[in-house]
């Protein structure tokens, strides 16, 4: 007699902790190389160990700050949105949770996600094409979602896992534009040929890794996890019709390269926004990073 | 040898089982209890708001005068209810009211878009759908208690430690539960 949701939080967290070793071990071996370099390999592993710290430290207390950032997100208030908070409030109310704090992002295209270590530490984030479109037992099936997302600590390992990557990325961005203008400044000089030599060396290790990232990104965000928090949502509202009916809206309005479109991002929100307005059907079904629109829909009506 | 640690071995799986159900009567317990005064908080805010709600739409509906008289008064009610059933009558009284007063409002394009009244209007209907919310959350912590407190072995201890199943939220009357009747020349809101 286990409980599903409980079930589900103690996986979230056990899996973060593995996320957290993987890339301890990843930052070590990168370390280690580095330090061959620089003379002395336990030199290196340190200087990676210190800044891995730093960086999961971050990611776990600062994760939904960095998130939101990335997508452009906006912080308001009651007296700012009253309707989106009033809803928002509403769902934590229904799922016993404390108030998230609640974001906006200035774009037509609809969508919603969540981040945050915790139920105490969450954020709601929701686009004004959402608002717009929705009605108000749509937005609260919406709303639902990423509440089930906050309760059953999906957002933990998301945020954590995205803002790991995203630093991975944008890292391997840095390394590649200092390499550029390095090899362009100085033409030779010995130390700066030994500074090349490391980050081609980083750059190539990066190359090699990137696509593990991406697969551990999948990894944190499973299809699975959709289809729990679509019910746990359902559970929520007691009305699993207002999200069938919202998910059949929004997912035909996403469109190409639109502002919200963002590769880190794309598991995390409520309809993958990449997949422009086939994420409805079952094309993109392969390498998805949410089961397929219909499907979830389909399931929430039989309910 | 192997015999003396039979019985403590025993006393203390009892004794741990004891202390681990007594543990979750008690939060089961007190998650209801939250539960219940977050209804209690909600309607207390809502009734909070009824002044201002009157004072705005007096000027405009002269011949609504009944719908706010009746607002007014369960509000009254709610503040004097020394019972859980008076609390419960004033507030489904309330609520039907200010069901009433927004139907009703449709026809006054003035106070529509009046600043305040659309303010006041979105944080009402807020604040109802929150306390359908609380209501529903309610239920649910009282269904966990209650199993427990019913289910066999645990129905012994809730026994021995007092614990009491609760009654669950209901709405009383099949009218609260359809939408509001909405006719000028009824009689009812007198």
């Amino acid at each position: 007699m286990m409980d599903p949701i409980y079930g589900r939080i103690s996986a979230n967290k056990r899996k973060t902790f593995f996320l957290f070793f993987l890339y301890a071990l990843l930052f070590g071996f990168i370390g280690y190389f580095i330090g061959i370099y620089l003379g002395d390999p336990v030199v290196g592993i340190i200087l990676a160990g210190v800044i891995f710290i730093i960086l999961f430290l971050i990611s776990y207390f600062s994760g939904q700050e960095v998130v939101t950032k990335m997508a452009g997100a906006r912080e308001v208030r009651k007296k700012d949105e009253p309707y989106l908070y009033n809803t928002v409030e509403a769902l934590s109310i229904a799922a016993g949770r404390p108030m998230p704090r609640v974001f906006i992002i200035e774009t037509e295209v609809p969508n919603a996600f969540a981040a945050g270590r915790n139920p105490d530490n969450a954020v709601i984030a929701v686009t004004r094409g959402l608002l717009n479109r929705l009605d108000r037992q749509e937005l609260e099936g919406v709303i639902a979602h990423e509440m089930a997302h906050i309760n059953n600590y999906d957002v933990l390992l998301a945020t954590v896992a995205i803002v790991l990557a995203g630093t991975i990325v944008f890292v391997s961005v840095i390394a590649r534009r200092m390499m550029l203008f390095g090899g362009m400044g100085r033409g030779g000089g010995r130390r700066g040929g030994q500074g090349q030599l490391i980050m081609i060396l980083i750059l190539l290790i990066v190359a090699i890794l990137a696509p593990i990232f991406a697969q551990l990104l999948k990894f944190a965000i499973s299809r699975q996890r959709e289809y729990l928090a679509d019910a746990t949502a359902a559970n929520f509202t007691g009305y699993p019709e207002g999200l069938a009916s919202a998910l059949e809206k929004i997912t035909n309005q996403q469109v190409k390269d639109s502002p919200i479109e963002n590769k880190a991002l794309e598991g995390l929100y409520i309809v993958n926004p990449s997949l422009g307005a086939r994420s409805g059907n079952r094309a993109g079904v392969l390498f998805a990073t949410h089961p397929p629109a219909v499907e979830r829909i389909k399931r929430l009506r039989a309910m | 040898m192997e015999t003396n640690y039979i019985l403590p071995g025993i006393v203390f799986i009892i004794l741990a089982y004891i202390i681990y159900s007594y543990n979750r009567l008690v939060s089961l317990r007190n998650m209801a209890d939250t539960a219940y005064s977050n209804i209690d908080t909600l309607l207390q805010k809502r009734f909070d708001l009824v002044p201002n709600l009157v004072n705005t739409v007096k000027g405009y509906m002269a011949h609504e005068k009944d719908v706010l008289e009746t607002i007014t008064r369960a509000r009254t009610e709610w503040l004097n209810a020394s019972t859980m059933k008076e609390n419960a009558g004033a507030d489904q009284k309330a609520e039907k009211a200010l069901k009433t007063l927004f139907a009703v409002s449709e026809n006054y394009p003035d106070l529509k878009a009046n600043q305040n009244f659309m303010m006041l209007q979105e944080e009402l209907s807020g604040i109802e759908r929150k306390i359908a919310y609380a209501r529903q959350r309610y239920n649910r912590t009282v269904m966990a208690l209650n199993t427990v407190i019913q289910r066999f072995p645990t129905n012994i201890m809730a026994r021995i430690f007092n614990f009491t199943s609760r009654e669950y939220f209901t709405v009383e009357s099949t009218e609260a539960r359809s939408a509001p009747q909405i006719n000028m020349q009824d009689g009812e809101n007198k």
